[in-house]
């Protein structure tokens, strides 16, 4: 039950874009095209995943004993940074169909803010989840990091669908690209907002 | 002098890095939900991009080009440690509010953006003023929009209200204020600014 709430809560009622304001630049920079926008999506989850299951062990293995958890963000970017180049030299070796659909998408993964934001998140935060405010532990960690990551992919595609109609209409000369996604993306947000109290 | 002037100046309008250059875009719309929390936010990111614009431009002469990024972005990283650890002891609250937006100024593509294409071609006290420039642009956006999203959504100006007693738009301090704010304060700054466009 509490791995169910805790994936309504990371895709819908705390969305990572719409409510949370983590990974806006690929988000508006890759939205453009509903494939590109999917390719991104894949690669972010993976990513996100990965890096929060690596991140969690060496948090509680080797800062936390050693009580250098001030360290957390220098270490946590490297980590995350070594990591999206491990990934993708192991994609291009192991499959290479799978590396060219992501492939230019994972350099930019490094710098996308949603990753360290969800590494650190779930190493600081304490989430309530319906029960007591408590620390996540590894497995629970990786649901919501893997369900957070969904909840990219969501408001990514839905808003690459949205984008690909509203190329075709006529916009005012001021409003065209960026400020109107952002108008665009608000009205989304919005929406989203409509599953706020759902899970506390 | 008059040309470090421009490098500060240009940061302000011409360069500047949330209306035109579109950085940084999380921090900008997640720490503006007042008009001093995006103060704060700006001036902390204006204190590492100086420091580490000035620290990058002092090392890259002895930087392999293979390892630059990574080398940046260690750099970056132990000015933002600092950061933290001077907010935490000396303004506990305002670290507070905005949380997990200071740590991730290691990740903001201005600071990194501003060592890759200004700090490691060029000298440290260019750098510097490169650094306050860029970094009051990315200050007085934070602060107008936060000022826009706080006169509509909780009717005060730096904290003072006016409408005595009574609520604002609530839906401006939220999630989707900051998307409309900032998708309409651009529009206007194009409107504005870019003339020729």
């Amino acid at each position: 039950m509490e791995y169910f709430l805790i994936i309504i809560s990371a895709i819908f009622v705390n969305n990572i874009v719409l409510a949370q304001f983590l990974g806006i630049c690929p988000f508006l920079g890759v939205s453009n095209k509903l494939s590109t926008a999917t390719g991104m999506s894949g690669a972010v989850c993976f990513v996100i995943t990965l890096s929060t299951l690596v991140t969690w062990l060496i948090n509680h293995y080797l800062l936390e004993p050693f009580q250098l958890e001030f360290l957390q963000t220098i270490a946590f970017i490297l980590v995350i940074a070594a990591l999206v180049q491990m990934v993708e030299i192991i994609l291009k070796k192991i499959s290479p169909s799978l590396y060219q659909a992501l492939g230019i998408f994972l350099p930019l993964i490094t710098t996308n803010c949603a990753v360290l934001g969800v590494a650190i998140n779930v190493v600081t935060k304490q989430f309530t989840f319906g029960g007591e405010p408590h620390m996540l532990n590894l497995a629970e960690s990786l649901v919501y990091a893997f369900a957070t990551s969904l909840g990219y992919g969501l408001a990514m595609v839905i808003f690459a669908g949205i984008r690909e109609h509203l190329a075709l209409n006529d916009v005012p000369k001021s409003f065209k690209g960026v400020p109107i996604a952002l108008v665009t993306v608000g009205i989304l947000a919005m929406a989203f907002m409509g599953f706020s109290g759902m899970v506390k | 002098m008059s040309n470090r002037m421009k490098l500060i100046s240009g940061g302000l309008v011409k360069n500047n890095p949330t209306f035109v250059l579109l950085l940084g875009m999380c921090p900008t719309l997640a720490t503006t939900t007042s008009a001093i929390n995006g103060l704060s936010m700006g001036l902390a990111t204006l204190f590492v991009l100086v420091l580490s614009n000035m620290a990058i431009s002092a090392i890259a002469p002895a930087v392999p080009d293979k390892v630059h990024i990574p080398v940046y972005i260690v750099v970056i990283a132990t000015f933002v440690t600092l950061l933290q650890l001077l907010m935490q002891a000396f303004t506990p609250a305002i670290y507070e509010t905005l949380g997990l937006f200071i740590p991730l100024i290691v990740v903001n593509c201005i600071v990194l953006g501003r060592a890759e294409a200004f700090a490691s071609k060029n000298g440290v006290l260019d750098s510097a003023c490169d650094g306050i420039g860029v970094g009051l642009g990315f200050t007085l956006s934070l602060t107008v929009l936060g000022l826009v999203r706080e006169i509509l959504g909780a009717g005060s100006i730096f904290g003072w209200s006016f409408l005595g007693g009574r609520d604002g738009m609530l839906a401006f301090v939220l999630a989707p204020g900051a998307f409309i704010c900032l998708g309409y304060l651009m529009v206007l700054f194009n409107k504005l600014f870019n003339k020729e466009k």
